[in-house]
Formats: C-alpha cells, sequence, structure tokens
C-alpha cells in the first residue's frame, strides 16, 4: 500500500515535468536552431547553415548597442527608483494612520493596471504636450508644455514603469516591516537604544532580504519590459527607447528575419539565465 | 496624537498624486470627446456615459472582454488541475529530487519571453494556433504553471501529515485523498492562486500582442488598438480602459497577500 502509494506519488509528477520541460527545451532548441540559418519568413523557408553569421548581424548592428544601453538604464533606474519609493511609501504605510487599508489601496493599484492602457494612459492623457495634465500643471507655473516622450523618450518609459512597479516594491517592503517583532523593538528601547539603532540594527536586516529578492525578481521582470515600449514609443524615435526585447522582436516579426532575431533572443536567454541564478540559489535558502 | 495627523495627511496627500493618473482616466471617461481635450482641463463638467455606450456599439467591446475572461479562466483552470497532482506529491511523497524539482520548475519562469518568441510564433503559424482562444490558453497556462505550483505547495505543505495518514488508515485511495481531505483543506489556498493567476493572465500583454488580432484579443490588445494616431479619442479610450481594468483592480484590492507570496514565489510571506 505505501509502496504503491509512493510510486503514484512519483509518476503523477511526470505529465507536468513532461509538459514543461517540452515548453523550455522545444522552443528554446528551435531557437538555437535557427539563430545558425539564413532564414526570412518573406523568403518562405530556411536556405540553410550560415554559421555564426545572425550572431554577427545583430551584435555588430548598431541597434545592438543602443538597446543593450537602453536595457541596462531601464534596469538600473528602474531597481534605484523602485526600491527608493519602495522604501518611503512602506515607511509611511507601516506608520499609525488613519484609514490606513484605504489608503494603501492608492498605493497598490498601479500596479493592476493593464500594461497598454498604462503606456496610453501616460502617452495622452498626462504626457501630452498640448492637452497633457502635466503640460496643464506646467503652465501653471508658465512653463511651455513639453513633448515628453520625443525630448525624454527613455525617461518618460522609465516613469511609467515605475509608476507601475514602485507599488510591487511598496507592498514587499512593508510585508517585511510587519513581519519585524515589535515586542523585539519594545525590548530594544527598554534597554536604551535609541531611534537610529533601532533602525541600522532591527530594522535594516530584516528589509535587506526583502530588497534582495525585490531587485532579482524585477531584474527579471524589467529586462523583459516589452509592451509599455511597443505601445508609447514604438523604440523611438530612432532607437532612443528601443531595448534588447523590442529589438529582438523587429528583427523577427517585423523585418521577419528569424535567423537574426533568434541569434538575439538566446543572448537574452543567456542575459536572464545569470541573473537567474542568483535568484535561484536566494530562494534556496528559503524553501 | 498630532504625529499622525500629520503623518496620515503626508501618506495620504502622496498616495493621492500617486493615483491620480488612474483617477483622472476616470474622470475622462464620464466627459465628451470635446471636454476631454479641453484645455485648461476641466474639473467640473457634466457627466456623460455616451462613451461607455459607444465603446460597445463602436468597437464591440464585449467580444474582447469576452476573449479575456475566456482565456484568463480557461488558462487559471487547466493550471490549476495540472498544479493540484504535482502539488500534492511533492507536499506529501517522499522524495529525495523535491527541493530539485521545486527549484527547475521556478527556473522555467526565469526564461525571458522574447528567447522564445520567433520559434513560439512559427509554431503558431504552422500548427493554426494563431489568434486562437486554444493557443491563448495553452501559452499563458504554460507561463503561470510555475507560480501556481509553488503557491499550491506552499499551502499543501502546511497540512499537517497526521491528518493525511488518517485517511490511509480508512483505505482512502489517493484521488479520495486529493479531493476529500486536501483540497477542502486548502481551499483558502487554491482560491488564492485562483485569483493571482486571474490576474496574471488578464493582464498580460506579450504574447496577447504577438500571437492573436481580432478573433481571440483580449482586451490588452484592444486598448492597443487605441495607439493607433487616427485622431483623438481620449474620452473613449478612457472608458474602454476603465471597463477594461476595473474588474481586475477590484480583485487586486482584496488579494494584496496573495499578489505578493505569488509574485515573490513565497519567498515574502
Amino acid at each position: 500500500m505505501q509502496l504503491t502509494r509512493v510510486s503514484y506519488g512519483k509518476i503523477i509528477l511526470s505529465p507536468t515535468i513532461i509538459i514543461l520541460l517540452l515548453w523550455i527545451l522545444v522552443p528554446l532548441a528551435l531557437t538555437v536552431y535557427y539563430s545558425f540559418q539564413s532564414y526570412n519568413m518573406l523568403d518562405g523557408g530556411s536556405t540553410g547553415y550560415i554559421g555564426w553569421m545572425n550572431y554577427e548581424f545583430f551584435i555588430f548592428d548598431e541597434a545592438f548597442y543602443d538597446a543593450i544601453i537602453n536595457t541596462f538604464i531601464t534596469v538600473l533606474s528602474l531597481l534605484l527608483f523602485t526600491v527608493f519609493f519602495g522604501f518611503i511609501f512602506a515607511s509611511l504605510l507601516n506608520s499609525d494612520i488613519f484609514l490606513s487599508g484605504l489608503v494603501k489601496v492608492l498605493y497598490i493599484s498601479p500596479f493592476l493596471v493593464i500594461p497598454t492602457v498604462s503606456a496610453l494612459l501616460w502617452k495622452n492623457l498626462m504626457m501630452d504636450p498640448i492637452n497633457g495634465f502635466i503640460a496643464f500643471l506646467l503652465n501653471l507655473f508658465n512653463y511651455e508644455g513639453i513633448d515628453f516622450l520625443n525630448e525624454y523618450p527613455l525617461a518618460s518609459i522609465i516613469t511609467m514603469l515605475s509608476w507601475t512597479w514602485i507599488p510591487f516594491a511598496t507592498l514587499l517592503i512593508l510585508t517585511s516591516l510587519k513581519s519585524i517583532d515589535k515586542q523585539m523593538i519594545e525590548s530594544a528601547k527598554i534597554d536604551g537604544a535609541n531611534t537610529f539603532q533601532i533602525s541600522i540594527f532591527i530594522i535594516l536586516p530584516n528589509i535587506i532580504r526583502s530588497i534582495n529578492v525585490i531587485i532579482l525578481l524585477e531584474t527579471i521582470f524589467f529586462l523583459a519590459v516589452f509592451a509599455e515600449i511597443s505601445i508609447a514609443t514604438n523604440g523611438g524615435p530612432g532607437t532612443e527607447t528601443t531595448n534588447l526585447p523590442f529589438l529582438i522582436f523587429q528583427k523577427g516579426l517585423q523585418n521577419f528575419d528569424v535567423g537574426e532575431s533568434s541569434a538575439g533572443g538566446l543572448i537574452a536567454v543567456l542575459l536572464a539565465n545569470f541573473v537567474a541564478i542568483f535568484l535561484i540559489n536566494l530562494l534556496r535558502k528559503n524553501i | 496624537m498630532i504625529n499622525k495627523i500629520i503623518i496620515s495627511l503626508i501618506t495620504w496627500f502622496f498616495g493621492l498624486v500617486f493615483f491620480f493618473p488612474i483617477l483622472w482616466m476616470f474622470l475622462t471617461s464620464f466627459k465628451t470627446e470635446m471636454e476631454a481635450i479641453k484645455f485648461p482641463p476641466s474639473f467640473i463638467f457634466e457627466l456623460t456615459l455616451v462613451n461607455y455606450f459607444e465603446i460597445q456599439e463602436r468597437s464591440n467591446y464585449f467580444k474582447y472582454a469576452l476573449n479575456s475572461i475566456t482565456i484568463s479562466f480557461g488558462s487559471t483552470f487547466l493550471g490549476i488541475a495540472l498544479a493540484i497532482p504535482v502539488s500534492w506529491s511533492l507536499a506529501f511523497i517522499k522524495n529525495k529530487y523535491k527541493d530539485f524539482i521545486l527549484l527547475w520548475i521556478l527556473s522555467t519562469k526565469m526564461m525571458p519571453a522574447v528567447g522564445v518568441l520567433v520559434p513560439m510564433y512559427i509554431i503558431f503559424r504552422d500548427a493554426k494556433l494563431m489568434d486562437t482562444h486554444f493557443g491563448m490558453i495553452v501559452i499563458l497556462t504554460l507561463t503561470n504553471l510555475p507560480i501556481i505550483v509553488w503557491l499550491l505547495y506552499n499551502y499543501f505543505a502546511e497540512i499537517p501529515y497526521e491528518i493525511i495518514e488518517s485517511s490511509h488508515i480508512d483505505g482512502a485511495n489517493i484521488l479520495n485523498e486529493i479531493i476529500s481531505i486536501v483540497l477542502p483543506l486548502s481551499l483558502p489556498g487554491i482560491s488564492s492562486a485562483f485569483l493571482l493567476s486571474v490576474i496574471l493572465c488578464w493582464n498580460e500583454a506579450f504574447w496577447s500582442l504577438m500571437l492573436t488580432s481580432t478573433n481571440s484579443a483580449p482586451l490588452s490588445v484592444f486598448i492597443a488598438s487605441f495607439s493607433s494616431p487616427e485622431g483623438l479619442f481620449w474620452a473613449k479610450l478612457s472608458a474602454a480602459s476603465v471597463m477594461a481594468i476595473m474588474p481586475i483592480m477590484v480583485l487586486g484590492w482584496f488579494s494584496q497577500k496573495q499578489l505578493v507570496s505569488g509574485l515573490t514565489f513565497g519567498a515574502i510571506k
């Protein structure tokens, strides 16, 4: 009885594991295969092996450098903004305030907005140089409206994405602040610790772990940003907001160059795996 | 007390500023198109529901809403059905590879979608899955399955083993054990996995933009069609957006805890 239960239990794992394995391996193997083929969808099919040519084309394309730089600027500045504001907002929400449940809703809502909605909301209602709300605020102070998406395109994209992801950091930091043992703080106070010491020795170690998780998870999300760029700026003007995912999309589904797009895709996979290894090691300690 | 009032005011002020774009969109959805692009913008105006009616008439809003519902719920049901046996096995059956399997399942979530974009596009094209509900349900199930497995595993693992053991004495088989003991005891966990999966599917935009156009396009793609520069339809855009985000936003308000534990794979509880 016990033996059959155990073996059934293991057999039952296999369908899902096989499905996930196929989901990872088949497309990935195809990406590797295509990346060495000369294949444009407009020409019908693959015209054969071309070695590392696709990688050369992709890497020596000037847009690749722009894309890599834009990707890193986006990831790093978003990490900075989300953790910074997340910490401030979480500290505010963690204090004793009126209607704290209700005000929390205000802070987390942007995270629940569909990315395409958020892109168009910012592009039109907020950032439009003539009728947008920010132009109105600037006018109040006697400034001209600014065409944000053309003059400061990457900063505008980063603003939109910060708006979406600050709630995520806020929620995570707030959760870890709430898990701090209040009695520990009380007894530290009795022992004569001041606010500064309590912050450094009790609160900080507690939120550092959540900040680690935020940084690693967000990096994975931010490396994959696509919808906001595609809708708000379409990678432009020029390549000013083109990041790695958008460039791969352009090569593959706009220029129909399967080979080069696959080479780029593989570079993106390697980049993400590099980050993922850190994340997995971190989570391994917490199972 | 004065402290509390000051901090409350600060918190509420920043909260309202942060929330303002959503509020502004909400207000704009009740303006006429003329009123919506007026400058300086109007704060007091005659409310109209005309946008909400015209969205349906002009662009068949409900078709897209129905697509979103079909895809989100279809993929969520499928994902939970696949995840329950896996999570049950990992939580209750001794397995020396348990940690490895859990981490491997998680690692599949780390693969950037764009890395397999072209092959998936070609597979979808050749298998005639392009712009079908079935194709979208399959791909969203695969992307969310790791999160659902982890969530359910965490909930199942909290069930005391004695309860499971006692069911063996009663002679319950595995199916009975899952249906009549594990599932009822972890109902809150299953419903939160359900909620999270629906939210993630509803807000998904990458695969939806790539693999759907009209027939199975969800609301995220419908809204994207407003980005074409044919003219400014801010009021209608706002009305459509409000209808698209409201149900999920309200769900999200009530499931903040699940959002956190789901999106961090239980690393933060």
